[in-house]
């Protein structure tokens, strides 16, 4: 019998802390087979602050862990230092969209050759459910606790698409992690992504909609229907920069 | 015939995986659970499997192995 | 080849620092220091080092950070306003233990305050900033060419201790020309390899994480107790400063950095008047020589401290503190980004204004 599935080995053996039916757990698996899939050698990953904060303690190479919302200036750092190394920057909603904004828009306007993965649940989960940048109108977080009022609290960030009006990036798509094909689509970006990056063609990003049960107070499974109902609606699925076409 | 294993101490009890086990021959055990006290998944009919992993594709916690 | 050339403050700053093994610079636009950026971004290249202008200080100290976690030479320059947005960065680069290099052209505060030369951000260097408790190795060289030979061997500092070293000028160090002798070009072959440096090759037990988050707390109490070691260490090897007649000395004059050049013209003149005084400068503001300050408030012949500033007085607590109140300790300064001459000093010596 041949294997037809089991644990990359860009993961460490460590547990993952991240809660039952927590999605950032896939989505660090898909990064770690797609490390393995373009051969990846000397990788360097950076971790955000956030759930994913121990991520140093997941991926299996080296790693950094930046301060919040600065993942993509540690990356271009350590890439610019060692420019053979595949670096890649694994960051939440918060920390991408809201406090490392400015961060992730010149990153990509310098086109850094680096790939950024970008998990978007639309919560801050570490902190206990505070409302991000893509919250959706309506939903509810202890900061906005009668439901995202744009009056009050303004409108999500749909990040793909506002990165693409940029001409710096090389590749920039938008998965799903609710079902087992938008999975392996979501797959298939990273490895274009990484590719990218190997071949020089400048900055990838892949933005993954994933769930947070806890903080959306859904079990595992609903939270997944909250992903490819709403979340999918706001946020339609799909390459939006591919420097190939 | 496909073959597959769970590392039960890595299962968080989600049921992701048995959500989208298209024979349907996954569940969360109600009597079984490991040292951090999550009911673990397992098999129902082994002989089922077709090996179409989708199961692992969808486990968040790498709990599961499929061969064939 | 060591070479004579009359240059530029900031200008001499950088190329001693490429000389001293720079490889790495991100910086961002801000007077007094925008010389440094500009010969960066052209000098840099030219020996296959990088340059970067980020979106903001808060970015270019967190692509220092990576730099530097990752094994290059890497350092960054800015001014006061922009020194404070990097304090958090800071913070993260001295707990996750990152060598760089940090210039800092201070200028008058505060907010957006004034371009003119100050000393006013010498708390914020010297005891920290940024949250939590760490230090750096904090320079204050009073000319081009003490810049220049600080900052020349900074970087061999900064992997020795694995902590930021700052060189600290006021502001009209990096605008002024002066002559100064250019070290001879290290050779990056000969730099030290570093285990914890993240340059992509650990794979499981031996891989490098470059990190300052210790969730349980006995964790981050050893950390914190062996960044302790590390300066204590720090303060008995790197203390450096300049004594000038102070042996038979009654007032001594204190200060740093171009002020302490200034005072040392002060002493000429007051000397030549008859009057027994001398300076004590000191050249590294952390650790500061503490030893040396309390020798001289127990010499018998010392009367006073007169300690000048370009602040409202920050240097002068740690005076009071070193010389624990045994001489009387006058102080005299200008701030707004107005600087005293040494006629100034004498005149206030003099008890003239």
């Amino acid at each position: 019998m041949a294997v037809v599935f089991e644990k990359p080995k860009f993961l460490t053996d460590t547990p993952l802390h991240y809660c039952p039916g927590c999605t950032h757990g896939i989505a660090h698996r898909l990064v770690a087979e797609a490390l393995e899939e373009i051969g990846a050698e000397n990788v360097v990953g950076v971790a955000p602050v956030g759930c994913a904060v121990f991520a140093y303690n997941y991926f299996n190479c080296d790693m950094q862990q930046a301060a919040h919302g600065r993942a993509p200036a540690v990356a271009q750092g350590i890439k610019l230092v060692n420019p053979d190394n595949i670096v890649f920057a694994y960051q939440g909603d918060g920390d991408l969209a809201s406090i490392g904004m400015a961060e992730i828009v010149h990153a990509c306007a310098r086109g850094a050759n680096i790939t950024i993965i970008f998990i978007n649940n639309g919560i801050y989960g570490m902190t206990g459910g505070q409302m991000a940048p893509t919250t959706l109108l309506g939903q509810k977080a202890t900061t906005c606790q009668n439901g995202r009022d744009p009056k009050v609290n303004g409108y999500p960030i749909r990040m793909c698409e506002m990165l693409a009006t940029l001409d710096g990036p090389s590749f920039i798509a938008r998965g799903s992690l609710a079902d087992v094909k938008n999975v392996k689509k979501s797959k298939e970006y990273l490895v274009k992504a990484f590719k990218n990056q190997k071949e020089g063609k400048g900055l990838s990003f892949v933005e993954l909609l994933s769930t947070c049960p806890t903080n959306w107070h859904l079990s595992p499974l609903k939270a997944i229907d909250y992903v490819k109902n709403e979340m999918t609606s706001y946020y339609p699925l799909g390459v939006y920069k591919d420097l190939e076409d | 015939m496909a073959k597959v294993t769970f590392d039960e101490e890595y299962c968080k009890g989600c049921g992701l995986c048995v959500s989208v086990c298209p024979k349907k021959i996954l569940e969360i055990s109600k009597t079984k659970s490991n040292d951090k006290g999550y009911f673990v998944a397992q098999m129902t009919d082994q002989s089922q499997c077709i090996g179409c992993a989708f199961c692992a594709t969808m486990c968040p916690d790498c709990v599961i192995k499929v061969e064939k | 080849m060591a070479e004579r050339k009359l240059m530029k403050g900031n200008e001499a700053i950088a190329e001693a620092a490429i000389r001293g093994g720079c490889r790495f610079y991100a910086g961002y636009p801000i007077t007094p220091q925008n010389e440094v950026p500009e010969y960066m971004s052209a000098r840099l290249p030219q020996v296959g080092g990088h340059f970067v202008q980020a979106e903001s200080e808060v970015s270019a100290i967190n692509m220092i950070f990576g730099a530097g976690g990752a094994g290059g030479r890497a350092m960054t320059s800015s001014s006061s306003p922009g020194i404070s947005l990097m304090q958090e960065g800071i913070s993260y680069i001295c707990g996750a233990e990152v060598p760089c290099v940090i210039v800092n052209m201070v200028r008058s505060g505060p907010g957006l305050g004034g371009i003119q030369p100050s000393q006013g951000d010498y708390h914020q260097s010297v005891h920290g900033g940024g949250h939590g408790d760490y230090k750096m190795l904090v320079y204050g060289p009073c000319s081009v060419q003490e810049c220049v030979d600080l900052i020349y061997n900074a970087f061999d500092k900064a992997e020795e201790y694995r902590l930021p070293v700052m060189i600290l000028g006021d502001g009209m160090l990096g605008q002024i020309m002066e002559a100064v002798t250019l070290p001879e070009m290290k050779d990056p072959a000969t730099f030290p390899k570093h285990k914890w440096a993240t340059d992509g090759t650990g794979r499981g037990k031996d891989r490098r994480i470059i990190n300052s988050l210790y969730i349980v707390p006995d964790e981050l109490e050893v950390i914190n107790q062996r960044l302790q070691k590390v300066y204590d260490r720090m303060a008995e090897k790197e203390v450096l400063f300049e004594k000038y007649l102070c042996d038979d000395a009654e007032i001594i004059i204190t200060a740093y950095g171009s002020v302490g050049r200034i005072a040392k013209s002060a002493v000429d003149i007051l000397r030549a008047e008859g009057k027994k005084v001398g300076l004590f400068r000191p050249i590294t503001l952390c650790p500061l020589p503490t030893k040396e300050l309390k020798a001289l408030a127990n010499q018998a012949s010392v009367k006073e401290f007169v300690v000048t500033e370009l602040s409202m007085g920050q240097y002068i607590d740690d005076v009071r503190l070193a010389t624990d109140d045994k001489k009387p300790i006058r102080f005299y300064c200008r701030t707004g980004g107005n600087v005293m001459s040494p006629e100034d000093i004498v005149a206030f010596i003099k008890g003239e204004n």
